[in-house]
């Protein structure tokens, strides 16, 4: 059985392909978070004063906090003096936003796949492409403009369409929810803003890259999507980081309103620096997103598909409101090495026959852990509430962990709610049929474990369904002999 | 050619192949037949690279190629080819794109250029009428939920995708009925080409009628005991092994 514990024991050495750093003059403010701190991140932003306040009541209540210690993560000591808050690559030459873009940053979306000028833009998609604290560029403004849609950075947005940001900014995740969330208000520094006006149908994909950039940094975006009656958008989020010795600190918010009859689907490929083989550095990617559903028969899906960062701490969640509204959570998270993921969602019924559909996939490898946690409440409001969900790990080898925490909260006796979970190996045998019939193992696990996740694969858009496969076989790389 | 030297080779620890010796020559069908335990499913197993099995002596080399220092994957790459006897079902992938992964191996290995989409459906639905594998199954997941005929049809039909040099056909006959096994017979007759070698691992004469044996070989206890024309295997079916065991005195 030579073969087999090869298959067990060699694991992932696989160089991650985002890693390069861009050498562009970044303004970078010292280290340190205190009441200065966010009134110099407001003021370098041009903030009007409900914003600051907003800022600082948000830096005062998470002084107050301590981090949580529920997830299953073996998290390192995050000294949060010890990061610089803001950091914006931007500086050097322009602004980014009136005139030219330094070359370098152009240079450094094209070799990530997203080229920012639009007669080289993907087919279908309108791009936000973030480093560190700042939205680089936005293509497809001024057509997606014409519509009425409203697709720019969020500190873009506070200038423009300062009564819709201080509307919704907050109202679905507000900045006491959690720790992170907290932290995020207080400092938050760019992200995207979408906006889509009554009966709109958005021709293109929407999407956002982050990308972090300068040593020593954290990176708070903030995402604020609007989705106003009858209107539909789909949005994705991208994300890769360098390679550096220590975790670098991503505490992000999306929040999302969906109104009547109105659809959202959002789909993230996340793929931050996960950290070396032997776990050194990484991305520690904690992030709240949440979904308010407030319309009836709205309906809003979160696609995820999690391969990248050391520790990823994140539920994205739907609260349905509205009578007859749908969510949805896909997600399939792969976990390599030393990576540890606790992921999963909340589904909060409160309207009249409202549904829910989970469907979560793990993936894991080497010494990692993955685990998903998940939340199915109804309210007692919730009449004819359904719900179901369904788990399943896929394990290669026998050092890796997959658990399942669900938890359901239910008082509406009409309601039901169904929960199914599975745990799978790859077999020696499955594995050994592939080979027999030419295909190496590392195509075979590809295969199979693209297989194990079609499910969710095929809800994101084309496009990016071909990159993630293509993901999913990078990340497992390495991981049987 | 096909060539095997004092082959031994052993499951956890046990030996089961005990200096096995044989030639396969292009274009030659060569029947395997010989008691339950004998160590014919073994050596199909060693011969294609299966982990499960350790060689522990001996030698098979393939148009002269060492296949004991290849890969499962390179020797199939080769043109080596099994016919599995209880073939694996792989949840969630579909026949369409495990083929598509097959195919595209075997054609980078002979430096071939790739089929596009188009043309692969294409040779898929030619090569599956060949084998009369039903178009539902083909849209399935890598037989799952296929019946066992229908697994035993599958295997032909990705023999007949993947066009081998040598054949193993490892007890394909088992499980099928009559009218199953002569399409499956004649199925691998329509896609032999005139130098295609085969190693029939059958129990049954029945599939001997259609395929046609140039060479019957007996496999007693870990060794190739016999070797003789197709009477060989007409004789066995009439009477048994136990003359042979008495003439080689086990």
């Amino acid at each position: 059985m030579a073969e087999s514990n090869d298959f067990l024991h060699n694991v992932a050495d696989k160089d991650y392909e985002y890693g390069f750093t861009t050498d562009v003059d970044t303004e970078i403010i010292d280290k340190g978070l205190s009441e200065d701190v966010v009134r110099l991140i407001s003021k370098k932003k041009g903030e009007p004063d409900w914003l600051l306040e907003f800022r600082l009541q948000a830096y005062r209540y998470w002084v107050e906090q301590k981090q949580p210690e529920w997830g299953h993560l073996n998290m390192p000591e995050i000294d949060y003096q010890d990061i610089s808050y803001y950091a914006d690559p931007t500086k050097s030459g322009n602004s980014g936003k009136s005139g030219e873009i330094d070359p370098e940053l152009m240079k450094t979306f094209d070799k990530l796949g997203i080229p920012l000028e639009e007669r080289m833009a993907l087919a279908g998609t309108a791009v936000d492409a973030v480093m560190d604290s700042v939205s680089v560029k936005t293509t497809f403004r001024d057509k997606l403009r014409e519509m009425g849609i409203i697709f720019m950075s969020i500190s873009e947005a506070v200038r423009e369409h300062p009564d819709l940001v201080r509307e919704y900014l907050g109202s679905v995740v507000p900045y006491r929810d959690n720790y992170f969330a907290a932290l995020n208000s207080a400092v938050f520094s760019d992200g995207s803003f979408v906006y889509i006006p009554k009966g709109v149908r958005c021709p293109m994909e929407l999407s956002t890259y982050f990308r972090i950039n300068a040593r020593g940094t954290g990176q708070f975006e903030r995402t604020l999507i609007v989705c106003d009656d009858d209107g539909y958008v789909s949005y994705l989020e991208g994300c890769t980081a360098p390679m550096r010795d220590e975790n670098q600190l991503h505490a992000a918010i999306v929040e999302i309103v969906v109104k009547e009859n109105a659809e959202v689907k959002y789909s993230t490929v996340q793929n931050w620096y996960p950290g070396d083989k032997n776990g050194k550095g990484g991305v520690l990617n904690l992030v709240t997103k949440r979904g308010h559903l407030r319309g009836a028969n709205s309906r809003l899906s979160w696609t995820q598909v999690e391969t990248g960062s050391a520790i990823t701490w994140k539920y994205p969640s739907c609260v349905l409101s509205g009578d007859n509204s749908q969510a949805e959570f896909y997600s399939v998270a792969v976990t390599n090495n030393f990576q540890q993921a606790d992921t999963g969602t909340k589904m909060i019924h409160i309207g009249r026959n409202t549904k829910s559909t989970i469907i979560s996939k793990g993936i894991s490898a080497g010494r990692s852990q993955n685990s998903y946690r998940g939340l199915v409440k109804v309210a007692s409001s919730a009449q004819g509430a359904r719900n179901y969900s369904s788990c399943d790990s896929l394990l290669l080898g026998s050092k890796c962990g997959a658990h399942t925490f669900p938890y359901m909260d239910v008082k509406n006796s009409s309601a039901i709610v169904e929960h199914e979970a599975t745990t799978s190996k790859i077999s020696e045998e499955q594995l050994f049929y592939c080979q027999q019939r030419g295909i190496n193992t590392e195509d075979a696990v590809s295969l199979i474990v693209n297989g194990y996740a079609k499910d969710v694969i095929n809800k994101l858009p084309m496009e990016f369904a071909v990159e993630a496969q293509k993901l999913l076989g990078v990340s497992l790389e390495g991981a049987v002999g | 050619m096909l060539k095997i030297e004092n082959l031994h080779a052993s499951i956890n620890g046990k030996e089961i192949l005990k200096g096995v010796n044989l030639t396969i020559r292009d274009g030659e069908i060569h029947a395997i037949m010989g008691t339950n335990g004998a160590g014919k499913s073994t050596l199909s197993n060693v011969i294609v690279g299966n982990p499960m099995y350790e060689v522990t002596q001996g030698k098979i080399t393939f148009n002269g190629h060492n296949l004991l220092d290849m890969k499962p994957d390179e020797r199939a790459n080769m043109g080596i080819f099994m016919s599995f006897q209880q073939p694996v079902e792989i949840p969630g992938v579909s026949m369409t794109n495990f083929m598509r992964a097959a195919v595209n191996a075997r054609y980078k290995a002979q430096g071939r250029e790739q089929l596009s989409a188009g043309d692969f459906l294409k040779l898929m639905r030619e090569k599956r009428k060949i084998v009369e594998l039903d178009t539902k199954l083909t849209s399935r997941s890598v037989n799952e939920g296929f019946s066992g005929g229908e697994k035993k049809r599958n295997e032909i039909f990705q023999m007949a995708m993947l066009e081998p040099e040598f054949c193993i056909l490892d007890e394909t006959d088992s499980g099928l009925d009559v009218d199953a096994l002569r399409i499956v017979a004649e199925g691998f007759n329509k896609l032999r080409k005139p130098d295609t070698s085969a190693m029939v691992i059958t129990h049954y004469v029945r599939l001997l009628d259609y395929l046609k044996p140039d060479v019957v070989s007996v496999m007693i206890d870990g060794r190739i005991v016999k070797t003789g024309d197709a009477s060989l295997a007409e004789k066995i079916e009439k009477t048994g092994f136990d003359w042979i065991k008495e003439e080689v005195g086990l």
